[in-house]
């Protein structure tokens, strides 16, 4: 996989699969610690230690136990290759937590890549969960809640033309002025 | 239909789908599936499904529900994407590239025609 976008596409799919109904992923850009964050959070069925040990080892299980495929491995190996790591809190019942941290400026960090079309992805492809995006770049924030766009919708599909221009747009906008807000105040990083 | 800036239009487009809603008959609608597993994700799954979704934006199709699944289990076929038109039989497309999701949004999902070149057995 060459873009952490989607790494992140791919771990909301084990929320999907672990029936959640509202999955929160947050993705934070920090340039002054030099620091990128990744959080996927579900209230999804959730895991036992056990099974949580389990989808971190890439050698242990077969796709027969779990359905959880490599991808979790696969950023785990990532982040730790960042100066990073990644950590999954569990709970049966209660949900998951996976949390990756990267070294911003590490020469091997995979690119974020099109963060916009991993959201616009998950939120038209699977509209039955409540999605919660947050895109944090230094201190400014964009923070996107589907729940009030789908009480307006009512029956109005999410694939209707006219609602995936609307939602592409405030989704690529959001991310996009958060971006060119801390730009302007003029603060210039090295790695950026 | 102007752009849609927000919620309140958002409700005022609702309303009017719901009259328009009512007047048509029920044909049903077509089924679009795309297959996003991890070895879907890392074969291009997402700019398929974008491709697909640009589509129906620009080409203002109505009645159409997209929905995307964990892997199919198609080994090597990814990135999958299925075509339900009402009442017809599932049609699996494999390996489909965005160039081929228009493809198959112009033949199949518009006109009726299976694209027969990328279909493969499911």
């Amino acid at each position: 996989m060459r873009e952490l976008s989607l790494h992140l596409l791919d771990i909301a799919e084990n929320s999907i699969s672990a029936g959640a109904s509202r999955i929160v992923i947050s993705v934070r850009e920090d340039l002054v610690a030099d620091e990128l964050w990744l959080e996927v959070s579900d209230n999804g069925k959730g895991m036992s230690p056990d099974m949580v040990e389990k989808v971190l080892d890439p050698f242990v299980t077969s796709r027969t136990t779990r359905k959880v495929g490599l991808g979790i491995p696969l950023l785990k190996q990532a982040a730790e290759a960042c100066n990073g790591f990644l950590t999954l809190e569990s709970e049966p019942g209660k949900g998951t937590k996976l949390t990756a941290k990267f070294q911003h400026s590490h020469i091997d960090r995979m690119p974020l890549g099109n963060l916009e079309d991993t959201f616009i992805t998950l939120l038209l492809s699977t509209p039955t969960v409540n999605w919660v995006f947050k895109y944090q770049f230094n201190d400014q924030c964009f923070e996107f809640d589907d729940t009030e766009f789908k009480e307006a919708l009512g029956d109005l599909p999410l694939s209707d033309f006219r609602v995936i221009e609307f939602i592409s747009n405030t989704i690529t906008n959001g991310i996009s002025n958060v971006r060119n807000i801390t730009t302007k105040e003029g603060v210039v990083y090295a790695n950026h | 239909m102007p752009t849609i800036k927000s919620i309140d239009d958002l409700k005022r487009l609702r309303e009017e789908a719901q009259k328009v809603k009512e007047l048509r008959d029920q044909t049903g609608k077509t089924q679009i599936v795309v297959g996003m597993g991890t070895v879907g994700i890392a074969a291009g799954a997402r700019e398929t499904l974008k491709e697909i979704l640009t589509f129906i934006e620009e080409h203002h199709l109505p009645d159409i529900i997209l929905r995307q699944t964990g892997n199919i289990g198609l080994g090597g076929q990814d990135p999958v994407v299925q075509v339900i038109l009402p009442g017809a039989e599932t049609v699996t497309y494999g390996k489909v590239t965005p160039a081929m999701a228009t493809r198959i949004m112009e033949e199949h999902v518009v006109k009726g025609n299976i694209v027969h070149e990328f279909r493969i057995e499911a």
